[in-house]
């Protein structure tokens, strides 16, 4: 038997851009264990619930990520609208529609660079990250922030967007979407892409159910499941197909990431046209009084929030588990068995926000 | 599943032919959007040191002296989120769509405000305050009060 050497990896590390350690038992090259270790950037978010008002409370759940945040606002009011009873007006519905998918194809884009990033094909990343811009210049125009919209808030949405520029997205979603089909075939088809990717990381159907996998993790093994067919905001009133792939390996869930942003791209040429004229907010009175958890569909797979409130301004308590916290548990056994060189990839085709997972 | 050669290199040729994606800074700028939220700027003669954009900022960005008659933002602290513009009642701030040059030092941005808070205990020689008409001072002038305001105001716009 080989001798069982330990070694460190992360939380910092060239090519992994979130704070997780891992130690990694290896035997011939090859992990036998990774034994994960968290807490490097825990910041105690949902203690201060207690010490916000519950609508000033949206600013830091807006920025529990930087990636997903507006998923992580709206999901807030969501829950706190639904304890309160609230029903807010459906163009603020729509909105939040148009920012979800918006937000879902920058965190892929961004995502498929940093996959290039970590396989060593700078090109390739950057190339997403500049077809991203456009994206990112379409939430400037529309929320008034790149990453962190501002746009959520307890009875729906803080700012409304003229008609004409709704009228005028389409057109530059486009152009995005022409140039990213020469990408993405890049990651379909390009052999070396391939060889890094094809058959590492193998997760199995049953495995991905089991250990709680979620959002394109679960999807690439073959579950069909996804939150946005739960119908909140206004995904009641459109089509959503949950995307799957097979495989159950890196390709797979690259592929599954590939899709959504084409079915992303669909969504919001349906969302936009019909984004119904109306008050985009409501006031509300009172405060929350009772519990509810809210399961919404983020770019990095479902999000759950829990609000408890007791009736005063100030909530009782707020929880979040995050995709990336249920996509740990299904990581550590995929890393069993894999080669050390493929511990990088791996680790990012779960898309790990390690800032969210320790809220 | 077919694997194609050179799917790269037809990329990074059309990258190669094409106009540099970036801007080159400061020389050229990318233009701003009218949505966008660049900094915080205040119309000081409107403002009357009611501490409310003080108090509701998230981050506590916001120093309003009322004795030194100052407004501060310490703009390395203000996350953009807009909400004092919400919240003040002279609607006196603006969020500006540019953004600030960056830092060298970390400071505030003091701002002193010209306004006459009325007085406590009204001295019988002391001229009256001329823009005290702020229904809001009253109820303002609590010493040591951080309260919030209630949920609903800032919903009111
Ligand atoms: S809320 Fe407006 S009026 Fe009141 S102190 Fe702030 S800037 Fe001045
Ligand atoms: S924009 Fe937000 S963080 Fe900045 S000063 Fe205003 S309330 Fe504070």
């Amino acid at each position: 038997m080989a001798n069982r050497t330990v070694i460190p990896f992360g939380p910092q590390h060239p090519v992994l851009p979130e704070p997780i350690h891992l130690d990694l038992v290896i035997e011939d090259e090859h992990v036998v264990e990774a034994i994960p270790s968290f807490g490097f950037i825990h910041r105690g978010l949902e203690k201060l619930v207690e010490k916000k008002d519950f609508t000033e409370f949206t600013f830091i759940a807006e920025r529990i990520c930087g990636i997903c945040s507006y998923i992580h606002g709206m999901g807030y009011c969501q829950a706190v609208e639904t304890v309160m009873g609230l029903e807010i007006p459906e163009r603020a519905k729509w909105l939040r529609t148009m920012w979800s998918e918006l937000s879902r194809i920058h965190s892929h884009m961004m995502w498929l660079g940093l996959l290039a990033d970590a396989f060593g094909f700078e090109n390739l990343f950057m190339a997403c990250w500049r077809l991203r811009e456009g994206i990112l210049d379409v939430i400037e125009e529309t929320s008034g922030g790149r990453v962190i919209f501002g746009a959520a808030k307890v009875g729906g949405c803080r700012r409304d967007v003229p008609d004409d520029l709704l009228a005028r997205i389409p057109a530059q979603l486009n152009a995005v979407e022409d140039e990213l089909r020469a990408i993405t075939n890049v990651f379909r088809d390009d052999f070396s892409v391939r060889q890094r990717l094809c058959g590492v990381g193998l997760l199995s159907r049953n495995d991905a159910y089991d250990l709680g996998a979620v959002g394109p993790m679960l999807r690439a093994s073959g579950v069909a499941q996804d939150s946005r067919l739960d119908g909140y905001a206004a995904y009641d009133k459109i089509a959503v197909e949950p995307i799957v792939e097979e495989s159950g390996d890196c390709w797979g869930r690259t592929m599954v990431r590939i899709r959504e942003i084409y079915q992303s791209f669909d969504i919001l040429r349906h969302v936009l046209p019909n984004v119904p004229p109306g008050p985009v907010d409501m006031k509300i009175t009172g405060a929350p009084k009772g519990e509810f958890f809210a399961r919404l569909e983020q770019p990095r797979g479902e999000v759950i929030y829990y609000v408890k409130g007791n009736g005063t301004k100030f909530l009782d308590r707020f929880r979040v588990r995050t995709p990336t916290f249920a996509n740990i548990p299904p990581l550590l056994k995929m890393l069993q068995g894999c080669q050390l060189a493929d511990v990088p990839v791996i680790v990012l085709t779960i898309d790990p926000c390690i800032s969210c997972a320790e809220r | 599943m077919k694997q194609k050669p050179l799917t790269m290199t037809r990329v990074a040729l059309g990258s190669l032919l094409r106009k540099p994606a970036t801007v080159p800074y400061p020389a050229a700028r990318k233009p701003v959007y009218l949505a966008t939220r660049g900094h915080i700027a205040i119309e000081e003669d409107k403002c009357n040191l009611c501490l409310i954009c003080d108090r509701r900022c998230p981050t506590g960005a916001i120093a309003v002296d009322r004795t030194g008659k100052t407004w501060a933002i310490d703009r390395l602290r203000c996350i953009q989120c807009n909400h004092c513009v919400d919240v003040c009642p002279r609607k006196c701030l603006a969020m500006e769509n540019d953004y600030t040059t960056p830092m060298q030092m970390k400071r505030s941005d003091v701002v002193p405000v010209p306004f006459t808070p009325p007085q406590p205990k009204p001295k019988p020689a002391a001229a009256p305050a001329p823009t005290s008409d702020s229904p809001l001072q009253a109820k303002e002038e609590r010493p040591g009060e951080r309260n919030h305001e209630p949920p609903d105001q800032s919903s009111a716009d």
